[in-house]
C-alpha cells in the first residue's frame, strides 16, 4: 500500500478526483492548505497599499492505493492537474503499512 | 409654532444618523479589523452610543447647546437634565420642531463622533480605557466644540463659519483626535511589518452602504425643516459620495493597477465627509467637484501613515481629518448665497474673507481637538491603563477583553473544543455514565 499526496490547485480538483476515480480509487479525503513553492504568492490592494500574500491557496488530495495502481494514479493526477504554469503543484508517494476498515475491522488491501 | 412635516422628518433623519453609527459605522469598521477583534470593534460603536446617550440627556446637551456662559465657549448646565426642553420647539435653533426633536437629532451627532475615533487604535485599547476615553472626550471635546459652533452664543458661530452638517464639529474634531491617539496608544504589535488586512470586507461594504444611507438623515436632516435647503443637501451629499467614489476608484486604477471595492467604498465616505460642511450651501456642480477632489485626496491621505509610521488602524486621519478640512474650506470656496440665502457666499462668489473664516474654524477646530485630546489619553492611560496588554492583544481583544469569539468553527470537530464550563457544574449528575445507563 502507498499513500500519494497530491497538492494541486484548487481549480483542477474535480478534474483530479475523476481521474483518480477513473483508475480505480475508491475513496480520497481533500483539504484545503496554503503554501508555497516556485509560484510566488499574489499581490493584494488595500486602500492603495499593496501587500504581497506569501501563501497562496492549494487543495491537497490524500487517497491510499494498492502498490499496483499507484503508477497510473500518479500519471492520472499529473495529466488532470497539469496547466504549465509554474504552481501546479506536487506528488509524493510514501509507504503505508497498514489500513483498517473501521466497520469491520478488515485489514490490508482490502480495507481500501 | 410646529410644523408636523419638519418635526417628522428630523425624527425620521435622528433615527438615520443613529443607523450611522451602530450597524453603519460598527460594519465599516468590523470588516476592516482582523477576525480576532471584530466584535470588539463592533462594541465600541455600540457602547459609545449607549455612554453618549446618556450623558446627553443628563449635561451634555445643557453643555452644548445650553444658554451661552460668556465668551461663546461653553453652554451651562441651566439644562441639565434636559430641564426646560421639551415638546415647545425653541426658536434660536428650530422654531417648527419640539426642542426635543433637535435635542435628538444632536444626541446622534454626538455619539458617532467619538465612535468614528476608535478607527484609529483599534485592535489595541483595553475596553475599560476606551470606555472612559469615550466619555471624557464627549464631555471635552465634543460637547464644547459643538457649542462654539452651532450653538447660538458660540464664537465661531458668531464669526459666521459655514458648517452646515459638521465638517468640523464631527470629522476634523475626529480626524484630529484620531491622529493624537494613533500617536499615543502606538502601534499595533507587529505593524508595519505584518500585513493586517480587513477580514471580511462585505461587511465593510455593508457598513459604507448604511453610512451613506444614513447620511442623507445627517446632511439633509440638518435643515432643521423638510424644506428646499434639505433637498438640496440630499442631492449635494449624492452627488458628492458618488463623485468621490469614483475619483478614488479611477486614481486607484491608475496607480495601482486595479480599481477595488474598498477603495470605492472609502471613496464614497471621504466624499461624504467633505459635502458635510458644504451640504447646504452649495450646488450640484461644486458637490462633484468637491467629491471628486475628496476621493483623490483622501487615497493620498492613506498614505501618510506608512510615510510618517504612525498606526492609523483603519484611516480616520485618511479619511475624516483631511476630508474634514478639505470640506471646511471647499465651503469657504463654493458657497453660495443663491442656493441658500441663509448662509454666506465663498471665494468663487466673490467672497474671499469666507475662506479666511473656514480657516479659522478649522484651526480652532485642531487647538481643541488635539491638546485635550492628548491630556484625556494621558489621564485614561494613568488611571486604567490605555492598551490591552501583549498577550491580550496578539489573541484578540474579542476574546481578551470580551471572552468572545465572532465565529465559530463550522466543522463538527469545532464543537468538542467547546467545554461548557460554568453549565457543566450544574447539570454534572446528568452527564455520568451512569446517569446516560439509566
Amino acid at each position: 500500500m502507498k499513500k500519494i499526496e497530491a497538492i494541486v490547485r484548487p481549480s483542477r480538483v474535480d478534474e483530479v478526483k475523476e481521474a483518480l476515480a477513473s483508475v480505480g480509487a475508491s475513496g480520497m479525503t481533500v483539504t484545503e492548505v496554503k503554501g508555497f513553492g516556485r509560484q510566488k504568492g499574489h499581490k493584494e490592494l488595500y486602500r492603495g497599499a499593496e501587500y504581497v500574500v506569501d501563501f497562496v491557496p492549494k487543495a491537497r488530495i490524500e487517497v491510499v492505493l494498492t502498490d499496483e495502481m499507484v503508477p497510473q494514479a500518479v500519471e492520472a493526477i499529473v495529466r488532470a492537474a497539469r496547466t504549465g504554469k509554474v504552481g501546479d503543484g506536487k506528488i509524493f508517494v510514501t509507504p503505508v503499512e497498514e489500513a483498517v476498515r473501521v466497520r469491520t475491522g478488515e485489514r490490508g488491501d482490502v480495507a481500501l | 409654532m410646529i410644523d408636523k412635516g419638519d418635526t417628522a422628518w428630523v425624527m425620521v433623519c435622528s433615527a438615520l444618523v443613529l443607523m450611522m453609527t451602530i450597524p453603519g459605522l460598527a460594519l465599516f469598521y468590523g470588516g476592516m479589523v482582523r477576525q480576532k477583534n471584530v466584535l470588539a470593534t463592533l462594541l465600541q460603536s455600540l457602547a459609545v452610543l449607549c455612554v453618549v446617550s446618556i450623558q446627553w440627556v443628563l449635561f451634555g446637551y445643557s453643555l452644548a447647546f445650553g444658554p451661552d456662559k460668556g465668551l461663546g465657549i461653553i453652554g451651562g448646565l441651566d439644562w441639565i437634565g434636559l430641564r426646560g426642553v421639551g415638546p415647545a420647539p425653541y426658536a434660536g435653533y428650530a422654531a417648527t420642531i419640539p426642542h426635543t426633536v433637535f435635542m435628538l437629532f444632536q444626541m446622534m451627532f454626538a455619539a458617532i463622533t467619538p465612535a468614528l475615533i476608535a478607527g484609529a487604535f483599534a485592535e489595541r485599547m483595553k475596553f475599560s480605557a476606551f470606555l472612559l476615553f469615550s466619555l471624557l472626550w464627549a464631555v471635552l471635546v465634543y460637547d464644547p466644540l459643538a457649542h462654539w459652533v452651532w450653538s447660538e452664543g458660540g464664537f465661531l458661530h458668531k464669526l459666521g463659519a459655514l458648517d452646515f452638517a459638521g465638517g468640523t464639529v464631527v470629522h476634523l474634531s475626529s480626524g484630529t483626535s484620531a491622529l493624537v491617539c494613533a500617536l499615543v496608544i502606538g502601534r499595533r504589535k507587529g505593524y508595519p511589518r505584518t500585513p493586517m488586512l480587513p477580514h471580511n470586507l462585505p461587511m465593510t461594504i455593508m457598513g459604507a452602504g448604511l453610512l451613506w444611507f444614513g447620511w442623507f438623515g445627517f446632511n439633509a436632516g440638518s435643515a432643521l425643516e423638510a424644506s428646499g435647503i434639505a433637498a438640496n443637501a440630499f442631492l449635494t451629499t449624492n452627488t458628492a459620495a458618488a463623485s468621490a467614489a469614483m475619483g478614488w476608484m479611477l486614481i486607484e486604477w491608475k496607480l495601482r493597477g486595479k480599481p477595488t471595492a474598498l477603495g470605492t467604498a472609502s471613496g464614497a465616505v471621504a466624499g461624504l465627509v467633505a459635502i458635510t460642511p458644504a451640504c447646504g450651501y452649495v450646488g450640484p456642480m461644486a458637490a462633484i467637484l468637491i467629491g471628486f477632489a475628496a476621493g483623490i485626496l483622501c487615497f493620498g491621505g492613506c498614505h501618510l501613515k506608512t510615510k510618517f509610521g504612525y498606526d492609523d488602524a483603519l484611516d480616520v486621519v485618511g479619511v475624516h481629518g483631511l476630508g474634514g478640512t478639505f470640506g471646511a474650506i471647499a465651503t469657504g470656496l463654493f458657497a453660495w448665497k443663491a442656493i441658500n440665502a441663509g448662509g454666506g457666499d465663498g471665494l468663487f462668489h466673490g467672497n474671499a474673507a469666507q475662506l479666511g473664516t473656514q480657516a479659522i474654524a478649522v484651526v480652532a477646530t485642531i487647538a481643541l481637538s488635539a491638546p485635550l485630546t492628548y491630556g484625556i489619553l494621558k489621564l485614561v492611560d494613568a488611571t486604567v491603563g490605555l492598551r490591552a496588554s501583549e498577550e491580550d492583544e496578539v489573541n484578540g481583544l474579542d476574546l481578551s477583553q470580551h471572552s468572545e469569539n465572532a465565529y465559530q468553527s463550522g466543522s463538527s470537530m469545532g464543537e468538542h473544543r467547546v467545554a461548557m464550563v460554568s453549565e457543566a457544574k450544574a447539570v454534572e449528575p446528568v452527564l455520568t455514565s451512569e446517569a446516560i445507563a439509566r
